[in-house]
């Protein structure tokens, strides 16, 4: 039962961050997952980079629609609000929410089924419409809380737990969302903490629409031979052509960068994302280089992974419509109801 | 031959192609016979469909005031369409007058005998007058506007000054307009002899009475309202309510300093996506809202249902039109009561308001925002095509100044710190018995207050539960909560005339436009009635003591399967039998003689005693 709360003891030694918080602040409750789930791997590393970023839980809001990726949410973050919309919708709700308020931080959680499948639409509108927040797709390829059948994600020629060969083509989640628009995309793998960790503290400090696809194993129904998306696989098939470190704002940057191999990237917030990487011929600044980088692994059967493409300064949902600064859901009566006398001059124009 | 005669009450009906400017012209004419100070209800009938369709601009002018569809013939009709001619001619009461463009001659086979008929060459006027050949298709509509000046002796100085108002610094468009005007009343002047049996004198029916439409009303009523965030996604008859909340906020909420918005507008990608925004920002504290029609309902009704259940306030204004499925997107219905009042799966009841009249288009969408904020739960304003689309005689919009937004329950950081020792906060705990608990805002403090919102069952503290008891108990808390609706929300007009009469009728929204009429036509012939016009769901005591005390109940609706009707039934359990259908579903707004034949059929011709006081 997800109403379990987690023990709140810990060590009088664990670290603490700027705001005096330490890892298990950032925490949820217990997790119903199933033992193994990458799905709770995933939320670790979100827990650890709130907690490294010294972010303010209640000032984040966690958005997710349905299905186990979607359940997650509960599972970190306790003290940020959260919302389990409906299935495949939760980009129309985080767009509503950004909307009233742009101070907040918004993290949305998502599935393959939840964003590949049932809201393919919202997901591909929500990108190009560039709203200011995280997206992370915790992608296994298959549903779990209805038993294993395929997801949109699954690829073709891989074989599900039941013997059975999917035989439509599998989306490529990273594919669609450069081809949106999306100014932050990555790929990662729910077991390489290492890579994921830096990848989210990007994301959460990039202005405009970030990505994350991260392979996140079903160990019930999709971690077997023939899987594309199992451990083993996955392990086996993942290359990484670039590596990325989040630097935050605060820390002077001291090591210069060898030109070529690697380079800074400045974040909106002052942050600096330093990418190393290993094929000189791929630029993750250029969306075309990103996307032929992406297309010739999908082609060797390989899954690339890493900070894909990032494009640093780009404008938002908020700056295309104008919005005044604060929030509009602060904004008082007196700002909004043009008054009785402006009335009666709109009562003569109907006459 | 009879020559129809009357002041300052007739049914005028424009026949056009859709696409050739007719539209502007036509509404010249009503606000002409408007600013005479003449009571006027212009209706637009017009197709799913860009240019080359008939369409159709009716107008009935009333000394009296009765707005409502008169039903049977037209008494002047103005014919510029040749493919819908055959129609048209026939739709002319005997006596009546039929204008129209004689360039082509009316062939002897449509000719009657018993109409007076008109014939204007404007297609010859406007080739001789105008060389351009966009000016000679849009003066035609115009010159036919002059004519009628003459014909129904319309103050031709009223047409100048409607002209400069709208064309003002715009001169050359004054001045062909007004070449175009004095064209066709020129013509008229010398070749028959005016004006004819029908005429239009000035009056002070009017009042300070304005004219609008019930989008716009709506829109504006957004905007007083507190509106700040609207995802919308285009569909007949509702776009213009978004047009006219876009159109008054570019007008009244930038902010002076920096020119930027204080509200945000956006159009998404279908209607899911569209009520999905209104309930991210509801939740997030703005005030949002979103419009529809029936299609859009449909789609809706899945996030209609996490609305209600997981308490989150949103307005949606439906502005109904002809259903099933696509059915007839450009007449009107009422025909959503069901799809709305129940919408989603699972036990689900909303709240539902229903405007009349333009000026309640403005006040229940302005207090849709508080009743949400106050209920924590959709709030379904049901406009319809009829409403939303046509301009509507009505009183002056009002607001009061003093009036302040209700945001309803919503718990603060220092409430938050407040809590005693041991106090949890609840989001879904009753502390007032009214069966609404207090939200808060995201974001709102560090340490206390933060819940998961979410569509699966959940105990008072927003933790997921699937123990029966529990849910039983959220179940019967949002029973409560929706009859603590029925108590805040519009409640219904009642007229008793008289105490003893068993005889009573209810109805609601546009039907209201025939009433006073039917009601006077219905008592001329001896038959009174009680009545009552419902104007929101759930039903209050009110509603329900008024049917009980009554024997026969005429339910006047606009929809084939008496939605009202069933609700009434369903939710006061009032004996199927007392309650009689009166309906009227063809695409077209209830005329009187539907109501007036429909009652007189029910009683019998030998039966009509039974109506009298006993």
């Amino acid at each position: 039962m997800t109403c379990i709360p987690k023990s709140k003891f810990h060590h009088p030694q664990l670290p603490v961050n700027d705001l005096g918080l330490t890892y298990r602040d950032y925490e949820g409750s217990m997790s119903t997952l199933c033992a193994g789930c990458g799905h709770d791997s995933v939320g670790a590393a979100v827990v650890q980079a709130c907690f490294e970023l010294s972010l303010p839980a209640h000032r984040i809001a966690k958005l997710s629609g349905i299905g186990c990726s979607s359940k997650a949410p509960t599972y970190f973050l306790g003290k940020s609000h959260g919302f389990n919309s409906v299935h495949g919708r939760m980009p129309s709700v985080a767009t509503g929410a950004n909307l009233a308020n742009r101070e907040l931080i918004y993290l949305g959680m998502s599935g393959d089924g939840d964003s590949a499948s049932i809201g393919l639409g919202q997901f591909a509108h929500v990108v190009r419409r560039q709203l200011n927040m995280s997206y992370i797709v915790a992608n296994n390829g298959a549903y779990g809380l209805t038993k294993g059948q395929p997801s949109a994600t699954a690829d073709m020629g891989s074989v599900m737990k039941g013997g059975k060969e999917v035989t439509d083509e599998g989306i490529d989640l990273v594919s669609l969302a450069l081809s949106m628009g999306a100014t932050y995309v990555a790929r990662s793998f729910s077991g390489d903490k290492d890579q994921l960790v830096p990848l989210i503290k990007g994301a959460l400090s990039h202005q405009g629409f970030a990505f994350i696809d991260v392979m996140s194993p079903c160990v019930t129904f999709n971690n077997h031979q023939g899987s594309t998306k199992s451990y083993d696989y996955l392990r086996d098939h993942m290359e990484s052509l670039i590596s990325a470190d989040f630097i935050p704002h605060k820390s002077e940057i001291t090591v210069k960068t060898e030109p070529g191999v690697s380079r800074d990237i400045f974040m909106h917030d002052g942050s600096v994302m330093r990418l190393k990487a290993t094929d000189e011929s791929y630029d993750p600044t250029n969306r075309n280089s990103a996307q032929k980088a992406i297309q010739k692994h999908i082609d060797n059967g390989e899954v690339l992974t890493g900070l894909l493409y990032l494009q640093s300064g780009s404008s938002h949902l908020h700056e295309n419509l104008n919005t005044v600064c604060e929030p509009l859901s602060e904004l008082s009566q007196k700002d909004l109801c043009p008054g009785s006398e402006v009335l009666e001059t709109l009562n003569n124009s109907f006459r | 031959m009879k020559h129809l005669t009357s002041v300052n009450d007739f049914v005028i009906k424009f026949a056009n192609v859709n696409g050739t400017g007719s539209a502007s012209a036509n509404n010249l004419f009503a606000k002409a016979v408007f600013n005479l100070g003449v009571p006027v209800s212009p209706r637009n009938i017009f197709p799913s469909n860009i240019q080359g369709l008939p369409t159709w601009y009716e107008v009935r002018v009333n000394e009296n005031g009765f707005l409502g569809r008169r039903g049977g013939g037209v008494d002047v009709m103005v014919a510029m369409n040749p493919q819908s001619l055959a129609d048209d001619i026939a739709a002319v009461l005997p006596g009546g007058y039929f204008l129209y463009d004689s360039t082509n001659p009316l062939p002897n086979s449509l000719r009657r005998d018993d109409i007076n008929i008109i014939d204007i060459p404007f297609t010859d006027l406007c080739r001789q007058q105008f060389s351009n050949t966009k000016q000679r298709m849009l003066f035609k509509n115009v010159a036919y506007i002059g004519a009628l000046a003459a014909l129904l002796d319309i103050d031709f100085e009223v047409f100048t000054q409607l002209l400069n108002n709208q064309f003002k610094g715009k001169e050359h468009l004054i001045t062909s307009n007004t070449t175009a005007l004095e064209l066709g009343y020129v013509y008229a002047k010398n070749s028959f002899e005016c004006p004819v049996g029908i005429r239009v004198e000035k009056s002070d029916a009017v009042g300070n009475k304005i004219l609008v439409d019930g989008n716009t009303a709506s829109g504006l009523g957004c905007v007083y309202g507190g509106a700040t965030v609207c995802g919308w996604y285009p569909i007949t008859p509702s776009t213009s309510v978004i047009e006219s909340y876009t159109r008054y906020s570019e007008r009244m909420r930038i902010d002076p300093a920096t020119g930027q918005k204080r509200f945000g507008i956006v159009q998404m990608e279908d209607e899911l996506a569209a009520i999905g925004v209104v309930i991210g920002a509801s939740w997030n504290g703005a005030r949002a809202f979103t419009a529809t029609s029936g299609p859009g309902i449909s789609l809706m009704s899945e996030f209609l249902g996490l609305a209600y259940f997981a308490e989150i306030p949103l307005v949606l204004i439906n502005v109904q039109r002809g259903g099933p499925s696509t059915g007839m997107p450009t007449r009107t219905q009422q025909s959503d009561l069901i799809a709305c009042a129940y919408a989603s799966h699972g036990d689900t009841k909303h709240v539902l308001t229903f405007p009349a009249n333009p000026k309640e288009c403005f006040e229940f969408s302005a207090d849709a925002f508080d009743l949400a904020e106050r209920l924590q739960t959709p709030i379904i304003i049901m406009s319809d095509l009829e409403l939303g689309m046509n301009d509507w005689l009505c009183d002056p919009l009002e607001w009061d100044d003093a009036k302040e937004y209700d945001r309803g329950k919503v718990f603060t950081a220092e409430q938050l710190d407040n809590l005693k020792a041991g106090e949890r906060f609840g989001r879904y705990n009753d502390l007032d018995g009214d069966g609404i608990c207090n939200r808060t805002y995201p974001g709102t403090h560090p340490e206390k207050g933060a819940f998961f919102t979410r569509g699966t069952s959940r105990d008072r503290h927003a933790l997921y539960t699937e123990e029966g008891d529990l849910y039983v108990d959220n179940m019967e808390r949002l029973t409560l909560k929706h009859r603590t609706a029925a108590k805040i929300i519009p409640a219904p007009i009642i007229k008793i005339n008289d105490k003893r009469n068993k005889m009573a009728v209810v109805y609601y929204g546009t039907t209201e436009n025939i009433m006073p009429e039917t009601l006077l036509k219905l008592e001329k012939q001896g038959l009174k009635f009680n009545s009552m016009r419902l104007r929101s769901y759930p039903f209050s005591d009110e509603v329900a003591e008024f049917i009980d005390s009554h024997e026969t109940v005429y339910v006047i609706e606009q929809n084939r399967d008496a939605q009202m009707r069933m609700l009434l039934i369903n939710e006061l359990e009032c004996h199927p039998k007392k309650l009689i259908k009166i309906l009227h579903y063809d695409g077209m707004a209830i005329p009187v003689e539907a109501v007036v034949g429909g009652i007189i059929n029910h009683l019998g011709a030998d039966n009509t005693a039974k109506t009298g006081n006993d």
